[in-house]
């Protein structure tokens, strides 16, 4: 039984998600260890930790959380670990979430009960001690899979009473899917074995003789299914307790046989307590196998609920940031994904998700019209907007690539194979190299990982040398990675490095420039040798503290 | 050909029973650690004292290395392991029988014990018929071996067993358990319940579930409760217990004496090559020596100290090889140089070398010949014996006059420091005179020594030094090379480090 509401054929990789919720809600409630058996960074890609700080992703992962463990962990990996060059996957998922945008509750609904399964799985705990044993296994399945069983049964009646409502092909899918495989006849064969594993009419097991003619290979076998009536019940009782009186060994009554083969019995003393705990111990033997089906099949009911509450996640996640984005009245819109040889990024009104929420306002949007244009390059005045409208763009195509809705009125861009980020960084004391020595490795590793179709963003990049040099560095690496089908969106104060673009290659590259009015509208422009680093400083320290005064401008 | 022995291609050849323990020289050339490590963990099959009795004549040393030789090939030295893994297994297998209490159980560890050594008989002659075997000895144990294995005893033998045991693991039974009172009864077919658990869950599974395992103690001998059920399993099958009774009363011990011995004796050979296998991939050589009753040349390239080597493996080193080598006229070698430089453990592996020679085994070494000696004598510094009125001089000359008497030109004798304990011209004039007489005997001889005038007799002494490393000489090459003994090269060198030699003293002492 998969849900596959990320995948049409495919699972999500649902477990290091869950593991790490339950990791960090251990920790914040600081409830035993837990050990990890899954790698933290398994279906997150290897600059996850970049990204996130680059695009300022953690605002979007705890918006969409609403303190939730796990939504916030399995948005993580489905933002972080997107998809590339698969449209149709990204058309699924954005089928289910309409369906899900438009029935909220249902979705809540279904999550709540997944939650719920989690729960009882702890209010079920069996100690290591009590888990060597096979009977006390056996009883903690037994309790165990009642609890689920009616869980499972609300599935049921949620899938029935909804099914019809949604017309996405996954959630179709996925109703259907538990209407076919939790079914009324299944449910009550559920019930019924679960009662007869309680075992209250004895233990039948089968053995063979192993090593030293020691009974070995138990199996507990299920009773043949035979009524008994009354009478027959009191002749049996009544040959039991003649068999007590004699202790010794006899041939069973030729009634009681249940077949033809001769039935050889023996009684315990009443006073052999070596005797009762050796009966125990065979006993524990031949359920073993049973105990250990028995607790497997709990597993299995118990990774269910777990791979159902991660995929529902997702989208309760969406569910959240869509409401935290409405109470702004910021628009989303459903993008557009395009193939990615075909150089498509059209946007309108595209705004930083992240920013905006952490903003009283409603944020800036901004329009480019950037099909078939291989490099961005975004320059102009300080905080102007470029690094936010840098990031928006970054953020709405891991968005996009998630499945997810989009900051904007309008989104139509190429898939990406991957999503890069290089910014400028804070200088670090303890650094042995250099600041350039640190930007190059970082590009190095970049470029071990890019692959043509990728898209790069890069942030003031080797601004930490002069500029001629910066320049210099920068364009031989860009147009390296350009002519490698590699898309770049550039925010850079590097005239030289702009120009130079501008003089060769103005055909495939969009300038874009900050404007020096804080209005934090891009709009298309070609570079300029200024960046009106100078209208800040003035902002700042007020005419007066300022010596030195433009020519051109005291000449106004 | 008739197989008597593997370690004695002619039984005239085995020792006598009267000698047993180790030899006077053992603990003196340290084969006494080598011995110990050998057979460490065989303790059951009593090797040492075929470790403690050398060879006397070439063919027997020749019957060994070609049996040895053959036993390098992997695979027929893994076939000779798990033939000695089965072994030990009837063996322990008779064991456990005699310790259970309950009847059934111990006819079915006999019956085992039967089985495994059915199997063993018919996987080595398998598996010796499949690998080429240049040795006499080994084909003659695979002629006989193929001869017991094809006669009707040995059929008959593993016939029964077989039937036996495929009846007995065919035994099905159920059980029964209701609060206090147990059935026994045949199997009846009735379902697996935890597969059929297993499959109404089967749809939930998303991978692979942990599974909880169980440690029940599994003790050999059944509880009376498993004994009550185990009597009636037998009431189920009469028939057939009633076989396996007759089985065990009609065979007492259905093992071949001869395959026994066999079992036993080829772990000399196993012994000794797990022994040096480790020490042979840490790079160090073996080889078969050719052995001579003849004078003339004795060499060996690539030779160390074996006990040093079991050693030093410990710690992952390897010892420094050192080389001999004894032509025309030369007899005896003079270890001079100094201290802690290696003299010693050269002259034990002199010592060791001729011993396993002598034992059929290949010996450190890339190339070697080495003589058949008749007699080994070992004259090592003794620790000074309370109780004994002697001196320590006299005691020297008294042994060393024992082992005069005792050599003849066949003998090998391993000196070590002797007459240290006198002044050096005494010192000087009693070597000369032990040096004439081991010269008037002419055989081989190492002599670890002080005093320089021993290295430069005649032509039958050839004198060899331990070296330092020309730049350090605090540090030691261990290597010992054949050279003029000139103390002065080690003294000088020293002085030099301390700026004390001549011209230096002249330079720092202002005029």
């Amino acid at each position: 039984m998969k849900a596959h509401l990320l995948h049409r054929d495919s699972e999500f990789d649902w477990r290091p998600p869950l593991e790490e919720a339950a990791l960090r809600e251990a920790a914040r409630n600081g409830r035993r260890n837990q050990t990890r058996t899954c790698d933290p960074q398994r279906g997150l890609p290897w600059n996850a930790e970049t990204l996130t700080a680059d695009l300022a992703l953690r605002t979007l992962f705890e918006t969409m959380a609403q303190d939730d463990d796990c939504v916030f962990e399995v948005s993580r990996r489905v933002v972080l670990g997107g998809v590339s060059g698969d449209i149709d996957t990204i058309r699924y998922r954005q089928a289910v979430l309409q369906d899900c945008l438009a029935h909220p509750a249902v979705i809540r609904e279904l999550y709540t009960v997944a939650v719920e399964a989690t729960a009882e799985q702890q209010r079920h705990y069996l100690g290591s001690f009590f888990a060597r044993y096979p009977d006390a296994v056996l009883r903690h399945g037994i309790d165990l899979l009642s609890a689920m069983l009616g869980l499972l049964r609300k599935l049921r009646r949620i899938a029935d009473a909804q099914a019809g409502n949604f017309t996405s092909e996954g959630a179709t899918k996925f109703f259907a899917m538990l209407q076919r495989d939790l079914d009324d006849e299944y449910l009550m064969r559920v019930q019924r074995d679960l009662d007869e594993l309680k075992l209250r009419e004895g233990v039948l097991l089968s053995a063979a003789l192993g090593k030293g003619n020691r009974g070995a290979n138990y199996v507990l076998r299920r009773f043949p299914q035979r009524p008994m009536n009354w009478w027959r019940r009191l002749a049996d009782a009544l040959d039991r307790l003649v068999l007590r009186c004699r202790e010794r060994i006899e041939v069973c009554p030729a009634r009681l046989r249940p077949q033809a083969s001769p039935v050889y019995s023996f009684a315990l003393h009443p006073r052999d307590e070596a005797g009762a705990r050796a009966l125990a111990e065979l006993r524990n033997r031949g359920i073993a196998l049973v105990a250990d089906a028995l607790a497997q099949s709990a597993d299995h009911v118990r990774d269910f609920f777990g791979m159902l509450q991660a995929e529902l996640a997702f989208y309760v996640g969406c569910l959240n940031l869509r409401e935290a984005l409405g109470r702004k009245g910021e628009p989303i819109c459903m993008p557009v994904p395009a193939p990615a040889d075909e150089q498509r990024l059209a946007v309108r009104g595209l705004y930083d998700v992240c920013l905006t929420i952490k903003l009283d306002r409603r944020a800036v949007g901004n329009d480019m019209a950037g099909d078939g244009k291989r490099l961005v390059v975004v320059t102009g005045a300080n905080t102007g907007g470029k690094s936010t409208f840098l990031r928006s763009l970054g953020l709405a195509q891991l968005m996009m690539q998630a499945g997810m809705f989009v900051g904007a009125e309008e989104f139509r861009a190429s898939l990406a194979s991957g999503v890069f980020t290089h910014y400028k960084r804070e200088e670090d004391a303890g650094m042995k190299s250099g600041k350039l020595d640190e930007e190059l490795s970082r590009m190095s590793e970049i470029v071990d990982h890019l692959r043509p179709g990728g898209l790069l963003l890069l942030n003031e990049s080797f601004a930490a040398t002069n500029e001629r040099e910066g320049s210099e560095v920068a364009r031989q690496i860009m147009t390296a990675l350009l002519d490698k089908q590699i898309r770049i969106v550039c925010v850079t104060h590097l005239y030289e490095l702009s120009r130079g673009f501008l003089e060769r290659d103005a055909d495939g590259t969009l300038f874009l420039r900050a404007e020096r009015d804080r209005t934090f509208k891009l709009l298309e422009g070609d570079p300029l040798p200024t960046s009106y680093g100078e209208d800040l400083y003035r902002d700042i320290f007020g005419d007066r503290l300022s010596r030195q005064v433009d020519l051109p401008a005291a000449a106004q | 050909m008739t197989f008597r022995s593997i370690l004695f291609r002619d039984p005239g050849d085995r020792p006598s029973g009267g000698q047993t323990g180790a030899p006077n020289f053992f603990v003196d050339l340290n084969l006494d650690q080598i011995v110990a490590a050998i057979i460490a963990g065989k303790e059951e099959y009593d090797l040492a004292p075929f470790f403690h009795a050398p060879l006397r004549n070439l063919e027997a040393i020749e019957f060994r290395h070609d049996i040895m030789r053959d036993l390098e090939q992997p695979e027929l030295f893994n076939h000779i392991g798990a033939f000695a893994r089965n072994m030990r297994a009837v063996r322990d297998h008779f064991a456990q029988a005699g310790k259970l209490r309950h009847r059934l159980q111990q006819q079915a560890w006999f019956l085992d014990a039967a089985d495994i050594y059915c199997d063993a008989v018919m996987k080595l002659l398998k598996d010796m018929c499949s690998i080429s075997l240049n040795s006499y000895g080994l084909r003659a144990f695979l002629d006989h071996l193929a001869d017991y294995a094809g006669a009707a005893a040995f059929r008959s033998l593993f016939q029964q067993v077989k039937q036996l045991k495929a009846d007995l693991a065919a035994i099905r039974y159920g059980t029964l358990i209701q609060g206090t009172r147990v059935d026994v009864r045949l199997y009846e077919g009735e379902p697996d319940y935890s597969a059929e658990v297993l499959a109404t869950f089967e749809r939930f599974r998303q991978g692979e579930a942990q599974g909880y395992k169980f440690d029940f103690s599994e003790p050999a001998e059944v509880n009376h409760i498993e004994a009550q059920i185990l009597d009636r399993v037998a009431l189920l099958y009469p028939e057939l217990f009633g076989e396996l009774g007759r089985f065990c009363a009609d065979m007492a011990d259905f093992r071949d004496q001869t395959l026994v011995a066999f079992d036993r004796e080829i772990q000399f050979y196993v012994a000794y090559l797990a022994y040096i296998g480790p020490l042979r991939e840490r790079g160090l050589s073996f080889c078969y020596p050719q052995a001579t009753a003849e004078r003339g040349e004795i060499y060996d390239y690539e030779a160390f100290d074996l006990a040093l080597a079991g050693r030093l493996a410990e710690r992952h080193q390897t010892p420094v090889c050192n080389e001999f080598h004894l032509r025309g006229p030369e007899r005896i070698i003079v270890v001079s140089g100094p201290n802690q430089g290696g003299k010693t453990t050269f002259a034990r592996m002199f010592g060791q070398l001729h011993y396993l020679a002598a034992l059929g085994c290949p010996i450190p070494g890339r190339s070697a010949r080495l003589t058949l000696a008749d007699r080994l004598f070992t004259h090592f510094e003794r620790r000074e014996n309370m109780g004994d009125l002697r001196g320590k001089l006299q005691d020297d000359l008294v042994r060393i006059h024992g082992i005069l008497d005792a050599a003849t030109p066949r003998s090998v004798i391993v000196m070590n420091e002797i007459f240290s304990s006198t002044a050096l011209q005494d010192a000087i004039v009693l070597g000369k005179k032990v040096a004439a007489e081991i010269m008037q005997l002419d055989l081989y001889c190492v002599w670890v020594t002080f005093i320089d005038e021993l290295a430069s007799l005649g032509q039958k002494t050839v004198s060899m030094t331990s070296t330092v490393v020309p730049d350090s000489p605090a540090e030691r090459t261990y290597k010992i090379l054949r050279r003029p003994a000139d103390g002065l090269a080690y003294a000088m060198s020293i002085a030099e480090k301390y700026r004390l030699t001549r011209d230096m003293i002249i330079e720092r002492i202002p005029s």
